[in-house]
């Protein structure tokens, strides 16, 4: 009955190589439990210097820095929007990208956005995402988009009206600049922080990005904008409203009914906007819109 | 100029291709290159760029690999299996052997590229984009690949003459990464007061292969032109330097008595 | 008088050792001889003679310390010289990635034939040396006795006129043994030269016209088998059955052997009438009479002993 040794010895080895090396799975699970903070203390330290990566990537620094990339992306990724995430590393991550490879401009475009971020989506460091920029511009003198950029990132996170308005116009002199550089340019010193030209940033930005996550970001401003606007025209709906009635509108059927308006206003969610005991105007509780926290202050003096 | 490197030629191109370690190389490079479709879809805005960089890079490591532990056993395992004995018998000089046992490495060093350039394009073809009149600087940057392997494939060759396939190896690498870095080290002695170090440093910088100028991987994935001087002046570079070594190796083997 | 096939003038060869490779030692002392045309001439030595020592050389994969020789009348640092032999290497070894038939065309193709010439003539040595069914096989799976055929296929595949082989019988069972002797008859019949080294006497014995024999690197004689071996004392074997109950005479009880229910007796040529004589008292049965010739062996065993004893080449019938 016994079959030969060496086919028993196959079959031993057929029914025991999945049970050992399921015994062996669960020994690693051990060991990365007991080593897991080790590692992460570890990686917080590992190669902080751009030019040495550069020098131990052996000629494939271009390679090595979409590498670095997309540990920028998986890191800020991982973080945003967690509560009591830091973003220590993402400064150092960038600067390895771009110390690698200074012509990765997606690094640029995307890690200031990452950079400026407040409260839990990033770490509110304007100052190393204008930093970013400018060492972006100086490796990429022809890409007047990086101009763009850090016009947009004055006017909208620092709100600093002539320095964004000069860096869309030194963007409007490149080639191939965008004709709306130069008209931003004058409009931003003009008229500051106001809803129009926000608006129109951001439309532009949406118009001239493929990347899904910065037309959401664009399309959530652009609703913002919108609400914002209705809502401060509906605000001065509520105070002619007062002066006939001598009490603020309950609600935008008031207004209508009363001849101020045509129909029913809606947000861009479609639900009709509510008013407060105060007469201001605000957003459906139902409403997902979300109104930035910075332009609500709107506006904001040039300084 | 005899037929007789030809030959060689030939015949060692087709013991590179029997070898089944060969295949492996080209199967995991081609599979670091289809990698990079994964890579390009967890980053942002590099899902071109990553592909080209990792194409290129894969098609420069893997040949390297290629080139140098092919490079440093191709006379060696001629020698010590005295497949030689009855080869050097027939009217063959031994500098036609060595020239032809190059060639025939650079053959099939030539075919393993094209086959990854290609693996290249049907990645970049894959991620949906059609193809640009830029994109003919990907094939000067894998021009450069080529000459950086005919270059250290003549040094391979060159220290298998006279040293074992793990010394040729190390001292392969060991100049391959001296010729790397050879900018920093002519760097360091200009930085210096001690003239005799600046002079030693300027002397290794322009005797050992300048593999920098080859290198033309980040220009070319960020769609830039190489212009048509780089490429005459490296063709030219190349050749000169692979003769160079050639020529060494040939007087060292030529001396040589056979074990 | 026709230029010889092959003059050796004086080779020599020293082999540094030790790590700084200072020491030299000496593997091939001033060798001198010559092979005629058409001769099948053995190259004689033990073990470590220095035998394939003079075949590298010859073949210029080593280089002398000093001397030269000649194939043909042409130097041996002429590369037309290859045109013209062939060479069988000691346990010879190919690439084994190839086919036998791959690698004797690969071979072929230093010769200028057309493809269809070296079509046929691979085919016709494949034939030649037993390996007609084995062509198309890897040489990787080729036995010990596979590669020494395959290797003198490719020494002859050209139709050289001098033909070099080292060792040409090692490796090889008797069939093989006796197929390699007819080839280098065939060789013989067709005019060319063949120029072996062995350590077996009997295939020198039976092949050649002259051997040269070699110890220790110096060249211990040159001339005819049967020259080489008559100057050697000759001695007679007598093979008897002896007479139960008659003892042999004392000399010769004292230097006889049993050999089952035999007795060998050795005794010196001029003693052989007096031995039968003294045999024939005790009526012993007589078997066989026959001369004691030294092999080869013996004579290799000799020249080695007087070789250490003191160290002076032996002049022995040279030309």
């Amino acid at each position: 009955m016994s079959s030969p040794s060496h086919v028993r010895a196959k079959w031993a080895a057929i029914a025991g190589a999945p049970l050992l090396f399921a015994a062996i799975a669960a020994l690693q699970v051990r060991i990365d439990a007991q080593t897991r903070s080790e590692a992460q203390e570890e990686e917080e330290i590992l190669l902080r210097s751009g030019s040495a990566v550069k020098k131990l990537s052996l000629g494939y620094d271009s390679l090595l820095a979409n590498i670095y990339w997309t540990r920028v992306v998986q890191y800020y990724g991982a973080r945003s929007g967690k509560d009591g995430a830091t973003f220590d590393l993402l400064w150092p991550l960038l600067d390895i990208t771009t110390t690698l490879d200074p012509k990765l401009v997606v690094a640029y475009r995307f890690g200031w956005i990452f950079l400026s971020e407040t409260g839990a989506a990033g770490p509110d460091r304007t100052d190393l995402a204008v930093a970013l920029l400018k060492r972006g511009i100086a490796a990429n003198p022809d890409d007047w988009r990086l101009n763009c950029d850090l016009g947009f990132l004055y006017y909208w996170r620092v709100k600093d009206y002539p320095n964004s308005a000069a860096a869309y116009l030194e963007g409007s002199k490149k080639p191939g600049a965008a004709l709306w550089l130069k008209m931003m340019a004058a409009r931003v010193l003009e008229k500051g922080g106001s809803l129009e030209t926000s608006t129109m940033l951001w439309s532009e930005l949406y118009e001239s990005t493929k990347e899904p996550s910065i037309r959401h970001r664009a399309v959530q401003m652009l609703r913002g904008l919108k609400t914002l606007q209705d809502e401060l025209y509906l605000d001065d709906l509520a105070e002619q409203y007062q002066k006939r009635f001598q009490h603020y509108p309950a609600s935008t059927r008031e207004l209508r009914d009363a001849g101020l308006i045509g129909g029913i206003p809606v947000d861009p969610d479609g639900y009709p906007y509510v008013f407060g005991p105060d007469g201001k105007s605000r957003l459906n509780p139902r409403s997902t819109v979300v109104v930035p926290p910075d332009l609500t202050n709107q506006p904001a003096e040039p300084k | 100029m005899s037929a007789t490197p030809g030959i060689v030629a030939i015949n060692t191109f087709r013991e590179a291709v029997r070898d089944r370690v060969l295949y492996n190389l080209v199967f995991f490079a081609l599979l670091m290159i289809g990698a990079a479709i994964l890579v390009g879809q967890i980053s942002i805005g590099i899902e071109r760029l990553v592909i080209i960089n990792l194409g290129l890079t894969a098609i420069s490591i893997f040949g390297l690999v290629m080139a140098i532990f092919i490079g440093v056993g191709l006379v060696y395992k001629e020698m010590e299996k005295r497949t030689l004995y009855s080869l050097l018998a027939k009217p063959i000089r031994r500098w036609e052997f060595l020239v032809g046992k190059y060639a025939g490495l650079l053959l099939t060093l030539c075919v393993n590229t094209a086959f990854m350039t290609l693996g290249l394009a049907a990645a970049l073809f894959y991620v949906g984009r059609p193809f640009v009149r830029s994109d003919a600087s990907i094939l000067a940057a894998v021009y450069f690949i080529v000459l950086e392997l005919a270059l250290v494939t003549a040094l391979g060759l060159f220290f298998s003459c006279f040293s074992s396939p793990m010394l040729s190896t190390l001292f392969t690498l060991g100049i391959y990464i001296t010729g790397v870095f050879s900018k920093d080290i002519r760097d360091v002695g200009e930085l210096t007061n001690v003239s005799a170090l600046k002079t030693l440093t300027r002397v290794v910088y322009y005797l050992v292969p300048n593999f920098h100028n080859f290198n033309a991987i980040a220009v070319v994935a960020h769609g830039d032109a190489i212009p048509f001087s780089l490429i005459w002046q490296n063709t030219v570079y190349a050749v000169l330097y692979a003769g160079v070594v050639l020529l060494a190796a040939s007087a060292v083997f030529s001396g040589r008595n056979l074990k | 008088m026709s230029t010889p096939a092959i003059e050796i003038l004086g080779l020599t060869k020293d082999y540094p050792v030790g790590f700084w490779r200072k020491r030299m030692v000496r593997s091939l002392d001033n060798l001198t001889f010559q092979v005629e045309e058409g001769e099948v001439f053995g190259f004689l030595g033990p073990n470590g003679a220095g035998k394939t020592t003079t075949m590298k050389l010859l073949m210029g994969l080593i280089y002398p310390t000093s001397g030269t020789a000649r194939v043909r009348g042409r130097s041996i640092d002429d590369i037309q010289m290859h045109r013209e032999i062939g060479y069988l290497p000691e346990q010879p070894y190919f690439y084994d990635y190839l086919t036998a038939r791959e690698l004797l065309d690969y071979y072929a193709r230093f010769s200028d034939y057309s493809a269809a010439e070296r079509r046929e003539r691979v085919t016709r040595f494949l034939g030649r040396v037993g390996l007609a069914d084995a062509g198309d096989v890897q040489l990787r799976k080729f036995s010990k006795g596979m590669l020494q055929r395959a290797g003198i296929a490719q020494a002859i595949l050209h139709d050289p006129k001098v033909i070099f082989m080292d060792e040409p019988m090692s490796g090889l069972d008797p069939v093989g043994r006796r197929e390699v002797r007819d080839i280098i008859h065939e060789m013989k019949q067709q005019g060319r030269t063949v120029f072996f080294s062995t350590h077996i006497l009997s295939d020198a014995e039976m092949l050649c016209d002259r051997v040269a024999v070699l110890a220790g690197g110096k060249l211990q004689g040159v001339g005819a088998p049967n020259e080489i071996v008559s100057i050697e004392v000759h001695a007679m074997e007598i093979l008897f059955e002896a007479h139960e109950g008659r003892p042999l005479p004392a000399g010769l009880a004292s230097h006889a052997t049993q050999i089952g229910g035999r007795t060998r007796v050795e005794v010196p040529e001029s003693d052989l009438y007096q031995a039968l004589h003294e045999l024939r008292n005790c009526e012993a049965r007589i078997l066989s009479v026959s001369p004691v010739r030294p092999t080869l062996e013996d004579y290799f065993l000799r020249l080695i002993g007087r070789e250490k004893a003191n160290s002076h080449a032996v002049e022995v019938n040279s030309r």
